[in-house]
């Protein structure tokens, strides 16, 4: 055993801080490669994920894969446009998402037969910067609010304006816009002379995109502008007592986001070729918000981490049954393996399980053959395994649905039971659990990944509450 | 470096002056009337009871309420009504009663963020690294260090990369001096430094203001309910209670002065005998 004899005395300040600063790293495996990750430094960081991107469509990842990862990226990049008015400048703007319109929306117009008689076909070096300029410029206006606005008003009132780019696309000149058919001819981007038209293209042109935007919001990060902006965040009194111009500062990070935000609508635009109202809508924003959250607001990396792994669960693995199965059973295992002590107790559980599954499915059987008849729907080799252990009726619906609401009045009475009724509520729970999600999650796969992307930042919540690669942070009393 | 505090000379031009200030709220007067001079280099105390209106001057000076009546004058400059970020640029600088560090960056960043007035790059430029954001950077960053390395071992190494959080609370009332320092101030308001800190740390404090005046050479106005440290570290000492200026002068002539007296312990049960 070695004694660290150079290190400080227990109990001194620099203990301390070493002691939180230790806290701040995963337990075990998770932990080590946090610390490699920070070994490793920010920039090279950057360089290998992006290089790793790169990569990927050489690996043999193509079709469907390709468009999720597309997608995984567009809103990555709003993510860390985003977390330039959340995390940064500590705005909760819930309008975000129209910037991102207006920038799908101007490229649009600026590249499609829409204005005028023979249209307008600005080349890709022009329209990209004057749409993001309009949606600065429109940052700043929507950003006005915020000079009398703060938290919870501000939100409500950037949701409002939200909404009314939807319903102004919707409704206002049919003829330019579209109404809700949108519109449909955008010309592709085209960079030095090449016309992006595949997939693949699109894919290559975003991940340098996204480094080169995580490159430019790093440098902006420690620089005077980035100070200002999270001063602002910590305490606006101080930040204008030490010379900030809060409501500048303030304005300046809602046109920064805005920027980006009308960045990545150009480009998904273009690789979409067409643009409808409903691509702008409350759900896209709370995936935005979800991968920002979920990654660690105020995080440049942990943005993008936190969006590219939301939107690889909810669009690639959940619309698969077979992968959303695989998802389901293995979070639950993992849940049960981390927070199940001591061993015997788990074991315990887990046998308990199997055989009150078995037990239940052996009595139903018996009673009658049409109680088991309809068989799990996963698919794969959980169908396999579970045959004839979930009770799954031919008809499930009705009962399904009954199982669900029994499912979450359990899941609730379990966290608020002691310790020896949870470990007895337990195995019926999951076996109840696997019930509900062979008869009716599985089959509506809209409804369970919403649910399934809630569930995950629940868990977050509790296990790492400032997200995967955010820093950890106490709130500050203004 | 340093310099004397110097006697003072009646009629010098003061850094700051407060002529006829007064402020409600409503029907509530929480100042009225209140005549100050600080002049360069002098360290004033302003004592009171609980709910005087102190923090109401520092709150007025540096551009949080605006005046109803009366004036700031800045360098000879009228500053009332003006914002606090101007106000701060001018060269007024403040600490809080309340701690108010900008908890969640670094010791660094916390100072480095209130250079924000004092530099001029552009986000392009600092996206560029062009050279007046890298001039400006070096110039910061070593006027941070330098601010810093005034607590000596205290907010020294390891804890500049730490969040203010994690600082003991007597470092957080050094850290925030530190950040009010990196504004350049002519005057610093100090609201209650020694407040929550234990007998060493308080003599500590009483010497850091002199320090500041000495070796930074700006002028001080201080709020302090210690009195050991108003004892030891003002040139001069006004008196407040309800808004109203009661007594100014010396230590020993204003502590001893009766409205004084009688603002802190009430009358005296003889001399209320007498008025009855």
């Amino acid at each position: 055993m070695s004694v660290d004899s150079q290190g400080p005395k227990v109990g001194a300040d620099e203990w301390v801080a070493r002691q939180a600063h230790r806290r701040e790293y995963l337990p075990s495996w998770l932990g080590q490669a946090q610390r490699a990750g920070e070994r490793i430094g920010w920039w090279p960081g950057l360089a290998i994920a992006g290089l790793a991107g790169l990569a990927l469509p050489l690996l043999g990842v193509g079709g469907f894969q390709l468009q999720v990862g597309i997608d995984a990226l567009v809103i990555a990049l709003l993510a860390v446009g985003l977390n330039v008015v959340v995390g940064w400048a500590g705005l909760l703007d819930l309008g975000f998402i129209a910037f991102f319109g207006v920038g799908a929306y101007g490229f649009a117009l600026l590249s499609s037969p829409q204005l005028g008689s023979a249209g307008i076909h600005l080349p890709t070096y022009l329209s990209v910067p004057i749409v993001m300029i309009i949606a600065a410029l429109l940052g700043l206006a929507v950003g006005l609010p915020s000079r009398r606005l703060i938290g919870d008003y501000l939100a409500i009132v950037t949701l409002f304006l939200g909404e009314a780019f939807v319903e102004f696309t919707n409704n206002v000149a049919p003829s330019v816009l579209g109404g809700p058919n949108g519109i449909t001819t955008i010309d592709p981007i085209s960079i030095f002379g090449y016309q992006l038209t595949t997939n693949a293209s699109y894919y290559y042109l975003l991940v340098i995109v996204v480094v080169a935007v995580m490159a430019v919001l790093r440098l902006l990060e420690t620089s005077r502008t980035g100070r200002a902006w999270r001063a602002v965040r910590e305490d606006p009194l101080a930040a204008a007592a030490m010379t900030i111009p809060v409501n500048r500062v303030r304005l300046s990070a809602f046109a920064c986001g805005a920027m980006v935000a009308a960045l990545a609508g150009a480009i998904y635009a273009a690789q979409q070729t067409s643009v409808f109202p409903t691509d702008f809508d409350t759900p896209i924003l709370i995936l935005i918000y979800a991968g920002l959250i979920l990654g660690g607001s105020g995080s440049i990396a942990g943005a993008v981490t936190g969006a590219l792994v939301v939107m690889v669960i909810y669009d690639g693995l959940l619309r698969s049954s077979t992968e959303a199965g695989y998802l389901f059973y293995g979070l639950i295992l993992l849940t049960l393996l981390v927070r199940l002590r001591p061993w015997r107790r788990l074991a315990l559980v887990l046998a308990a399980t199997v055989a009150l599954g078995f037990a239940a499915h052996a009595i139903a059987a018996a009673i009658s053959a049409s109680a088991v008849a309809g068989g799990p729907q996963s698919g794969g080799w959980i169908t396999d395994a579970l045959r004839d252990w979930v009770i799954v009726p031919a008809n499930a619906q009705t009962l399904g649905n009954w199982g669900f609401v029994v499912l979450i009045c359990l899941l609730i009475t379990l966290v608020q039971v002691s310790s020896r009724w949870r470990t007895i509520l337990l195995p019926p729970t999951l076996c109840l659990a696997s019930f509900v999600w062979e008869t009716r999650l599985v089959t509506e796969p809209a409804i369970t990944r919403q649910l399934m992307i809630g569930a995950i930042l629940i868990v977050m919540m509790n296990a790492r509450p400032q997200g995967l690669l955010g820093q950890r942070r106490v709130e500050t009393a203004t | 470096m340093s310099a004397p505090g110097g006697p003072e000379t009646p009629g010098a031009p003061g850094v700051l002056e407060l002529d006829q200030l007064s402020l409600s709220f409503g029907g509530l007067k929480a100042l009225s009337g209140l005549d100050l001079k600080v002049r360069d280099r002098e360290v004033v105390s302003v004592i009171g009871p609980n709910g005087a209106g102190k923090t109401t001057v520092f709150n007025v000076i540096t551009g949080v309420y605006e005046p109803t009546a009366g004036d700031v004058r800045f360098a000879g400059e009228s500053i009332a009504g003006r914002a606090p970020y101007v106000i701060a640029r001018l060269g007024i600088a403040r600490t809080f009663q309340t701690l108010r560090l900008f908890m969640n960056m670094s010791v660094l960043e916390n100072v480095m963020a209130a250079t924000y007035g004092g530099t001029k790059a552009m986000p392009w430029e600092s996206v560029l690294r062009l050279p007046r954001a890298r001039r400006e950077e070096r110039e910061v960053r070593a006027l941070a260090e330098d601010v810093l390395s005034f607590f000596g071992q205290r907010l020294a190494g390891y804890r500049w990369d730490q969040p203010a959080y994690s600082l003991s609370y007597a470092n957080r009332r050094r850290l925030e001096i530190a950040r009010a320092l990196a504004t350049r101030p002519r005057l610093l308001l100090l609201d209650e430094p020694a407040a929550g800190m234990n007998p060493a740390e308080t003599h500590e404090v009483t010497e850091l203001i002199g320090r500041l005046r000495d070796e930074r050479g700006v002028a001080i106005l201080v709020i302090e309910h210690d009195m050991h440290v108003v004892a030891g570290c003002s040139d001069r000492v006004v008196a407040l209670d309800h808004g109203v200026k009661i007594a100014e002068g010396g230590f020993d002539e204003v502590a001893n002065h009766p409205a004084v007296v009688e603002a802190y312990m009430g009358r005296h049960p003889e001399d209320l005998a007498e008025a009855d």
